[in-house]
This record gives structure tokens, C-alpha cells and sequence, in this order.
């Protein structure tokens, strides 16, 4: 008896100590962020949601338009014009041999109408990525304190799993391609915001100073010296931007966005490796036909200076 | 040599504090304190410490200094591309540090044309749109933007190039397509900061020289910043050599070097030649003997013999210098010709020698004195003989002095 006390006492301490500082953090200390941001959620979805509606219906509009357009144009004009397209960037036939091929292929697979699907689901999340990336590069561009706000909300869209959003936009849109494209866009849009930025901050600072001089307002500044001078860098953005979009598709497929990334998903729950095969190697077509053709965009720009 | 055109811009206890507060720096005794000293007790950074200049229309003005002595900053607030902390700034009477954004803008497209040392051109626009830039800032119609842009190229010699791109061009000819712009709105001012800086030597020299002729056919009033000193002297009505900020000293290219007014003036120009600032004017001195052309070659031959010379100047009525006599002209002339009663002294006897302004600088003197026994006679615009400048006096001024 005497023997056990003095042992308890003896090892007391060393408990306490070991709680404290080597395993578990302690309890007292505990934020709610979880707390906040539910009760946060549950006040947006019965307060603001008529504007969540508004933006729902304008995204689906206008992917809705893409989708018109898309699916209007038949297959056997739609791979030509593409393949033309590709030809008067580069003026290389190949080029456009390479590009025709591929969407012959994806064709043949039988996802014509779902490549189709999926191309205005990504057209719409990037047209919306650039109208917001765009501005808010060269706002960031325009000011330290903006950047030193901006920077760090891109750093978290871009590490934060797509899921932990994923699963609020569907609340707050319902299922379907809006949230998709919501989600999309969270995913696509930094780097056309980095790049914008970048591509402003380092545009030569004595051609903005002697613009200056020549008595150019600031905007006078923005239009004329600063965007065509980050022309190229812009463009590599809208590039990246465009690419990460693609390859959203298979999550947003969770969610209910129909296309090729549903049709990957289906396979892949099925153990239907080659169907999931052709799925995926179709989103891979699409994948190099649009960064080619952003590529030589962005190209282009630079060797017209160049090459005189 | 300043004071004799009217004023076009005028500076007044000019400050640039860099950092945070920078008003903190310019409330107190601060104001004795060196560079280092104040950024040390307040984190401000002095650029420009009460900087007072006037500059006359017309002139070359240059300003000199190291890297860090605050030049770039001087030329940029003369139209608020950097705003001064305190002081004022007057631009053809008229206090800038007061104008509204508006007006700003206004006096940047109106009055000042500049010129950067790596040339700022715009690499996506052609030679003839960079050059028509501050045409198309005025919204000026198309048409007139390419004619004045034209004409400016054609006055750089780049005509033929407008359709080029920058990038196409050598360095020479890119500062050229900026000097081009800053023309081409026909400026009144002429801000020119370190333009010839990025050029090679040969190339630099070369534009120095054609700017130069340039500037005699413009009349620009010319603010130009360099750090070298050969340009300075070469180029420069007026040189304010700035140090850590504030004005070491401000005169004529000749004061600079003959008189440098501190120990950090007297180092930068110690390697300074005099022979390329000081001028004939400056260290001439009156002729001791003159023969005037009314007295007859005997009695020419007479003075010189009395106050034992071989010959002098000789002058007419209004003090023009028509040329030398010599004892042994005068001798042949008296001993060969019948009429020896000639009562003038005229052109078999007075043999016309060359003669220099007073601007002329001694370097060009060197040859002269090299193959001419005489002094070289220093004439004004209209003839008349001013002084004679002696070997002698050449040495005594090119020599190191303590």
C-alpha cells in the first residue's frame, strides 16, 4: 500500500507533463472556426440566396450560349474550321493535320457530343476566370497592399482540396454544371491573376515612367504601355488558366456536371478501364488542341515584334 | 554668362525625403546633419536637400554627380515624376508643386519633352508610333501625329526607319527614336537624363556632337543629367555638380574646373583639362604695342625698332585687326618700292594672320601658337581686336595650380 502511493506520486507529475507538452494539444485551447463557418453558411443560404440565384442563372446562360454554339456547329464543319484555325496561327499543315486527327479520334470513340459538353463547361469557367483574373492582376499590379491581401487568398485556392468547396457550391447552387463551374473557376483562376500581375510589375519601368512624362494619365498608362507590354504573360496565364479547367472536369463531374469527366468517372466505378481510357485520353485531346492554340497566341505576339 | 537670358525655370529650397514621414526630417535642426547620420535617426533617406537653381532659357544645362547624389531625382521633379517633399519649383513663372493633376498633365504634354538612358520606347509599337507617342497623349488627329512624328525623325536623322521596330535598332538609333519623341511635340524644355550613358564611346561621342548642332539650330532650353564629367564640360552652358543630395557647387564649365568651390569638386575634376574649359577670353591680355593703319610703313619701322621688336598687330581706325607688320617686310617693302613716302600701312607690308574668338577653348589654341611667332590675337564678332593671348599665358593656365 505504502509501496503504490509513493509510486503514483512519483509518477504524477510526469503525466501532467507529458499532457501538457508532448502529446495532446490542450483542450481549453480549441477555435471554433468549424462553428463560425457553419453558422456562417446557414445565415448565407437563408439570407443572401436570391443573389446566389442571380449568379446561377447568369453562369448558366452563358454556358448554356457556349453549349448552343458548340452543338449547333455539326462535326464534319466544326473539325475543319478548328483545323483552319490552327493552320492561320501557325501557317504549319501539320499543326492542323494533328489537330484534325485528334478530334476525328474522339469522334470515333463516340464522345462527340460530350467533348462538345464538356468544351462549353470550360469555355464558360474561363471566360469568367479572365473576367475576373483579368481586372483583379492589374488591380494587385496597381498597388502593394492589394497584392499583399490577394496573394495569400490565391495561395489557398490553389492548395485548398476542391472538395472543401465543391461541397458548399453545391448548397448554395444545387447540383449540376453551375457549381461545377464555380469550383472550376475557384481552381483556374490564379494564375491568370499571378500572371497578370507579374506581367505588369515587370514591364520595363522606364517605358511607364516616359510614358508619364508625355503627360499619360494613369489609364492612358494602363492601356498603351503596361497591358501590351504583359501581353505575353497575360497569355501564358489565360494558358494555364485554361488548362487547369480541363482538368476540373472529372471532379465537377461529381457534382453532376455531365461531358467527358462523368464519362471517366462512370467507367472507373465500373472497372471499365478502356472505356475510362477513351474518356480520358479524349480530355487529353482537347487538352492540346486548346494549349497549342493559346500557345501560339501568346507566340505570336512576340515574334510579330521580333521578326520585322 | 547666366544672367543674360531670362529665367524658364527656377528652384527653391528644393527637399526629397525618402521613407516613412518624411516631413519629420525637414521640422527640425535635422537640416545639419549628413546622409548617413539622418538616415540613421529617423529611417529617412535624403534625395535632395534644399536644392536652389535657376536655369535661363536657352541654355545647356547639365547636371553632374555621382550615382546616388540625387541628379535623376532633380530632373524628375521638375515635372513631379517624383514629388518634392518641400520647396517650390517655378516652370516659366508658374509654381508646379501647386498644379492640380490636371494642369500636371497639361504642363507634361505642352512644355517638356524627356529623354531616358535606356531610351523607354514602347518594344510593340513601330519607330514612327513611338516617335508620335506624346503626339497621340495630346489626341491630336492620326494625320497630324505622323507628320510631326516625320518630321522629327527626319530632324534625328532616322527617316527611312519609321517602319521599323526598336528592337531592330542599334542603341545609337533606338536614343535617337527618344530623342525623336521628346521633339516631336516641339517641347520648350528638353529633360535628357543620362541619355548617351548606355551608348559606346565612339557612338556616344558622335551623338554629343550631332546634338550639339542640333541644339544650335533648336535653341532648347536643355536640362541634361550625366555623371561624366568630359560630357558635362563638353556639352554645358551651366554644370551644378550635386553631392549626397545637395549642390556642391554651379557655374560655367570654366568656373567648375579653374575654381572648384570644395575639396569634392576639386577631386571630381582634378583629372579635368583646362585646356578644354578655359578660354581664349578669359586669359587674354591687352597688346602692349599696336601700329595703327595710318601711320607710314617708315614710321612703323621705327617704333618697332625703338622698343625693340620684330613686329606686332596691326589695327584701323574702328580697332579692326587687319594683320601683322614685321621689321623685315617693312624693310623689303621700303628698300624695293619706289613710292616710300606711302603714307599707309596696307596690305604689301601687313600680312593677315588667323585670329580667335574669345570662346575659343585653349586646346584649339595649341596648334596656333605651335606654328605662329606671335601672340594669337582674340577678335570680336565684328573685327575688333581684343586681346592677344601669349604662349606664356597658355602654360601658366593649363598648369596645375595649388
Amino acid at each position: 500500500m505504502n509501496n503504490l502511493n509513493s509510486t503514483v506520486v512519483f509518477r504524477y507529475p510526469k503525466l501532467v507533463l507529458e499532457e501538457l507538452i508532448m502529446q495532446n494539444f490542450p483542450e481549453f485551447f480549441r477555435i471554433p472556426l468549424k462553428d463560425w463557418i457553419d453558422s456562417l453558411m446557414s445565415w448565407l443560404l437563408s439570407n443572401v440566396q436570391p443573389v446566389f440565384d442571380v449568379i446561377g442563372w447568369i453562369i448558366l446562360k452563358v454556358m448554356k450560349g457556349f453549349e448552343f454554339i458548340f452543338t449547333i456547329i455539326p462535326w464534319f464543319i466544326f473539325i475543319p474550321l478548328i483545323a483552319f484555325i490552327g493552320w492561320q496561327m501557325t501557317k504549319k499543315w501539320k499543326f492542323a493535320a494533328g489537330i484534325a486527327v485528334m478530334l476525328l479520334l474522339i469522334g470515333s470513340f463516340g464522345y462527340w457530343e460530350m467533348a462538345m459538353q464538356t468544351l462549353s463547361l470550360v469555355s464558360a469557367a474561363v471566360l469568367f476566370s479572365l473576367l475576373i483574373g483579368i481586372p483583379t492582376g492589374i488591380a494587385m499590379a496597381q498597388s502593394n497592399r492589394v497584392e499583399a491581401i490577394i496573394k495569400p487568398m490565391l495561395d489557398a485556392m490553389q492548395t485548398m482540396p476542391s472538395f472543401v468547396y465543391l461541397i458548399p457550391a453545391l448548397m448554395f447552387f444545387g447540383l449540376g454544371r453551375v457549381p461545377a463551374i464555380i469550383a472550376t473557376i475557384i481552381y483556374a483562376v490564379p494564375p491568370v491573376i499571378r500572371l497578370t500581375n507579374v506581367g505588369i510589375r515587370t514591364v520595363d519601368p522606364e517605358a511607364v515612367e516616359a510614358a508619364k512624362a508625355f503627360g499619360a494619365r494613369r489609364k492612358q498608362v494602363l492601356w498603351d504601355v503596361q497591358l501590351p507590354l504583359a501581353k505575353s504573360s497575360i497569355m501564358v496565364g489565360i494558358n494555364q488558366t485554361t488548362m487547369m479547367a480541363l482538368s476540373m472536369v472529372v471532379i465537377s463531374s461529381m457534382i453532376g456536371a455531365k461531358g467527358l469527366g462523368m464519362e471517366v468517372l462512370l467507367a472507373i466505378s465500373r472497372i471499365e478501364v478502356g472505356k475510362g481510357f477513351e474518356a480520358g485520353i479524349s480530355i487529353v485531346f482537347l487538352a492540346i488542341i486548346i494549349d497549342r492554340i493559346t500557345h501560339y497566341i501568346a507566340e505570336r505576339q512576340e515574334k510579330k515584334i521580333k521578326e520585322h | 554668362m547666366a544672367g543674360d537670358a531670362p529665367e524658364i525655370i527656377r528652384v527653391e529650397g528644393l527637399w526629397k525625403v525618402f521613407g516613412r514621414d518624411p516631413r519629420r526630417v525637414l521640422s527640425d535642426k535635422n537640416g545639419s546633419l549628413s546622409k548617413e547620420e539622418l538616415r540613421r535617426k529617423t529611417g529617412c533617406v535624403v534625395g535632395l536637400r534644399d536644392i536652389s537653381l535657376t536655369i535661363g532659357k536657352g541654355k545647356f544645362y547639365i547636371i553632374m554627380g555621382l550615382s546616388g547624389s540625387g541628379k535623376s531625382t532633380l530632373i524628375r521633379t521638375l515635372i513631379r515624376l517624383v514629388n518634392p517633399t518641400s520647396g517650390k519649383i517655378y516652370v516659366k513663372g508658374q509654381d508646379i508643386t501647386k498644379l492640380t493633376e490636371n494642369d500636371l498633365l497639361d504642363l507634361r504634354k505642352n512644355t517638356f519633352g524627356m529623354v531616358f538612358q535606356h531610351y523607354g520606347l514602347l518594344p510593340h509599337l513601330t519607330v514612327l508610333d513611338n516617335a508620335a507617342f506624346g503626339l497621340k497623349v495630346r489626341k491630336l488627329p492620326k494625320e497630324q501625329q505622323n507628320e510631326m512624328a516625320m518630321q522629327a525623325l527626319e530632324t534625328v536623322g532616322l527617316g527611312g526607319w519609321e517602319h521599323y521596330y526598336p528592337d531592330n535598332l542599334s542603341g545609337g538609333m533606338q536614343q535617337r527614336v527618344g530623342l525623336a519623341r521628346a521633339l516631336a511635340a516641339e517641347p520648350e524644355i528638353l529633360l535628357m537624363d543620362e541619355p548617351f550613358s548606355g551608348l559606346d564611346p565612339l557612338i556616344r561621342r558622335q551623338m554629343q556632337d550631332e546634338f550639339l548642332e542640333l541644339q544650335e539650330k533648336l535653341q532648347k532650353t536643355i536640362v541634361f543629367v550625366t555623371h561624366d564629367l568630359s560630357e558635362a564640360l563638353k556639352l554645358g552652358d551651366q554644370i551644378a555638380i550635386l553631392h549626397d543630395g545637395a549642390i556642391a557647387q554651379i557655374g560655367t564649365p570654366e568656373e567648375i574646373v579653374t575654381n572648384p568651390a570644395d575639396e569634392y569638386v576639386r577631386e571630381f575634376v582634378q583629372d579635368a583639362s583646362p585646356a578644354k574649359v578655359v578660354s581664349a577670353g578669359s586669359i587674354m591680355e591687352s597688346p602692349e604695342l599696336l601700329l595703327y593703319s595710318w601711320e607710314g610703313p617708315r614710321t612703323a619701322l621705327t617704333i618697332l625698332k625703338k622698343s625693340n621688336r620684330l613686329g606686332t598687330f596691326v589695327v584701323d581706325k574702328e580697332h579692326k585687326l587687319l594683320g601683322v607688320a614685321n621689321q623685315e617686310r617693312l624693310e623689303k617693302f621700303l628698300a624695293s618700292s619706289d613710292n616710300s613716302e606711302s603714307s599707309k600701312l596696307g596690305p604689301p607690308v601687313v600680312k593677315e594672320i588667323p585670329a580667335v574668338r574669345e570662346d575659343c577653348i585653349l586646346e584649339d589654341l595649341f596648334s596656333m601658337v605651335h606654328t605662329n611667332p606671335y601672340p594669337v590675337p582674340v577678335v570680336s564678332d565684328t573685327g575688333r581686336l581684343l586681346g592677344v593671348v601669349k604662349t606664356d599665358d597658355i602654360f601658366e593656365a593649363i598648369s596645375p595650380h595649388e
